[in-house]
């Protein structure tokens, strides 16, 4: 990591306003200094130059002055209209333009300087109090000298013009031979400015990419890698990382995938701003997995965004209707916002400025890119992986939780997911494919990496009917995993072994139930046989006391009738000693 | 205002239209604004025939006039009438090419 700019008190910056480029160069241009901008022809570099002119005026009152030698001033003012700045009123004010480009019929005869109009140029902003001068196209001015050491003592002169002026000064020129080469007799500007900023302009694939490099930059650090560099509606973008830190919050909050069963298998769901790569083959249902994300989302009240990528919007929603996901009254009622947008129209980069507007536009918390991989189309693949990672790296820091769908052949699905690299930095991973099994195609669901969750390791059937999506879970017989139909005879069968094994129990349970009727009936009658044996025996007992009782009041009314009473006593004496008279005997 | 007069002005006739009227942007005294100085001369100098009024303006103390007449390089001769307006950049070293982008032919004018 480069050392932060503090550690240069000498060398002050001027910031460009740029989006990117001050991060590029903590701090922006060298202030008080020259500036070489090169580039070759349509790569922005004039366009770069009058943004810092206009930035400079409107976000820090600092007036400029441009000198233009290779447009007229009136085209350059009329080109920038479209990028809002409303150059006319800052040219009442804060900016200067110079219409320096010769007419054609300019007749060139011997050797010509720069001291006049240096010297005018001078007054001019010393009575505007500038900040900032550009010079933009000055090898074509310098062509017409035709003398490679007139054109070194010009450029010199203006150099040290600049350095005297006190202002912040851009010198724009054409690249030749190549992309950050200029033409071998300008090479010495090189040497001789403080900063050198190569922008470039090429095709690849047919597609256009523009790209910015700092060589050279005295006294300071600077990122010395390229940059995708964006001409968007509002001005130059620099596609940067910003920081090398990554410092986004971290959510523990699940948020529903829009699918019950899907939710369960995730331990809850897709975790708040996490990223999610949903691969598959064509048809494989992955855009209605991103239906029901958004429609899950906007159905907790969340703002959604569904960008299609070559698919139009209103098609999408039809074809969703027919799986029971209604997406139009999402629309309505404004959660959720669609756009469509043709790939091949413009670069990665430039999908991604796109995108970011759209962001802002509509502050959403969920987003849908379907699929991400056409920005794979889009010209470059490694400037499609760069976009396609910044843009779920913008993602995230803007709190965004983001479904991207990534399409790939059946064939080596896995392998080629990895295709845009999404799959490495995404927190969750599902594969979508297809089996083929007794001539049937059937899909199939599996996580194949979710981070930080615990989530179910089985292929689940994806089922897609009237009502959405279901999981099913999917039989393995004889190492082979039955789906579709060969599913629903499984299924089947055992629905009908269950029933079997139910109608056995059953059965088994009433006789035993019936055995316990029996034997509790049975000690029923018993018990109750008991009872009146019981109460027979109880009345038996009864009479038998009365009885003897009766007998000894008799015998007493008897005794008494006798007058006997009292010799009761003496009667059973005698009686006694009978048999201690018997025991003697023996 | 610095304005040199060429030292014969009884020349201007009355129909302007014939006069050549020039304009020379120069920076001071700088190697080239004095060359094209005096190579001017020289060729009208040698095109006697030639009715002519020659204004010199001096970058360095009319930053801003040179300026607005559209004036980047010095030294800068500007034919100002007959139209159309013509322009010769640099020290005016060749003869010829100064000669045909004024209009005059050596000689033909009288």
């Amino acid at each position: 990591m480069a050392p932060a700019p503090t550690r240069y008190p000498s060398l002050e910056k001027t910031l460009t306003g740029i989006t990117g480029f001050d991060g590029i160069t903590k701090g922006g241009l060298p202030r008080h200094r020259t500036t070489l901008l090169m580039g070759t022809p349509g790569a922005g570099k004039t366009l770069f130059a009058l943004e810092t002119l206009v930035n400079g005026a409107r976000q820090w009152g600092d007036a400029g002055i441009f000198i233009a030698f290779e447009e007229n001033a009136e085209q350059i003012i009329e080109n920038a209209g479209t990028f809002g700045w409303d150059l006319p009123a800052l040219e009442r004010d804060k900016l200067f333009f110079l219409d320096a480009k010769l007419p054609s019929t300019v007749v060139s005869s011997g050797d010509f300087d720069l001291t006049g109009i240096l010297a005018a140029i001078s007054a001019k902003a010393g009575e505007m109090q500038c900040k900032r001068i550009v010079f933009d196209g000055l090898d074509v001015l310098l062509n017409l000298l035709n003398d490679p050491v007139a054109e070194r003592r010009e450029v010199y002169r203006l150099h040290e013009w600049l350095l005297e002026s006190g202002t912040t000064g851009i010198i724009t020129a054409k690249s030749e031979g190549g992309e950050g080469v200029l033409a071998e007799r300008y090479a010495f500007m090189q040497f001789m400015v403080d900063c050198v900023v190569s922008l470039h302009h090429r095709l690849v694939d047919r597609v256009s990419l523009r790209g910015l490099r700092v060589l050279k930059y005295r006294g300071s650090a600077f990122s010395e890698n390229e940059f995708p560099l964006v001409i968007s509606p509002t001005g130059i973008e620099i596609a940067t990382f910003g920081t090398s830190e990554m410092a986004h919050e971290v959510s523990t909050e699940r948020i529903s995938t829009g699918i019950e069963r899907l939710d369960t298998m995730l331990g809850g769901g897709y975790y708040r701003v996490s990223s999610v790569l949903v691969t598959g083959a064509p048809g494989t249902a992955k855009t209605t997995l991103a239906g029901s994300f958004a429609s899950a989302a906007c159905e907790r009240g969340e703002v959604a965004l569904y960008v299609s990528f070559d698919e139009a919007a209103d098609q999408i929603v039809r074809n969703l209707a027919s799986v029971g996901l209604d997406l139009q009254k999402h629309r309505d009622s404004g959660l959720l916002q669609m756009y469509s947008i043709r790939t091949e129209v413009m670069s990665a980069e430039a999908h991604f400025i796109e995108l970011k507007r759209l962001i802002c536009e509509f502050k959403p918390t969920c987003m849908v890119l379907d699929p991400i991989s056409a920005l794979a189309k889009t010209g470059g693949h490694v400037a499609a992986v760069h976009a396609s990672l910044r843009l779920l790296d913008y993602a995230k820091a803007q709190g965004i939780t983001v479904f991207c769908n990534s399409l790939v052949s059946d064939s080596d699905g896995l392998a080629e997911g990895t295709m845009t690299q999404i799959s490495t930095i995404a927190d969750t991973w599902i594969h979508l494919a297809y089996v083929v099994l007794g001539g049937e195609r059937n899909r199939t669901l599996t996580i194949v990496k979710s981070r930080g969750t615990k989530h179910s390791n089985q292929v689940r059937e994806l089922v897609l009917s009237n009502e959405g999506i279901t999981l099913a879970d999917v039989y393995s017989a004889g190492g082979e995993v039955l789906m579709g139909t060969a599913r629903w005879e499984k299924e089947a069968e055992v629905r009908k072994e269950e029933r079997h094994r139910r109608a056995k129990s059953e059965r088994a349970r009433r006789e035993l139930e019936l055995a316990e009727a029996e034997v509790s009936a049975r000690i029923a009658l018993l018990q109750r046989e008991l009872e009146a044996r019981r109460s027979e025996l109880s009345l038996l007992e009864d009479a038998d006391a009365s009885h003897e009782q009766g007998l000894g009041t008799t015998h007493e009314n008897m005794l008494r009738l006798r007058g006997g009473v009292a010799d009761a006593a003496s009667t059973h004496p005698n009686a006694k000693a009978k048999p201690a008279t018997r025991n003697r005997a023996t | 205002m610095t304005t040199e007069r060429d030292p014969r002005p009884a020349t201007v006739a009355a129909d302007g239209a014939d006069v050549l009227s020039l304009r020379l942007y120069v920076a001071g005294d700088g190697p080239n604004s004095v060359e094209a100085r005096a190579n001017l001369a020289a060729i009208l100098e040698n095109n006697p025939a030639t009715r002519y009024q020659l204004e010199v303006i001096d970058f360095l103390r009319e930053p801003q006039r040179a300026m607005m007449d559209g004036v980047i390089v010095t030294p800068t001769l500007v034919r100002v009438t007959p139209p159309p307006a013509r322009k010769v950049i640099g020290t005016l070293r060749e003869t010829v090419t100064v000669l045909a982008a004024l209009g005059i032919t050596a000689g033909s004018r009288g």
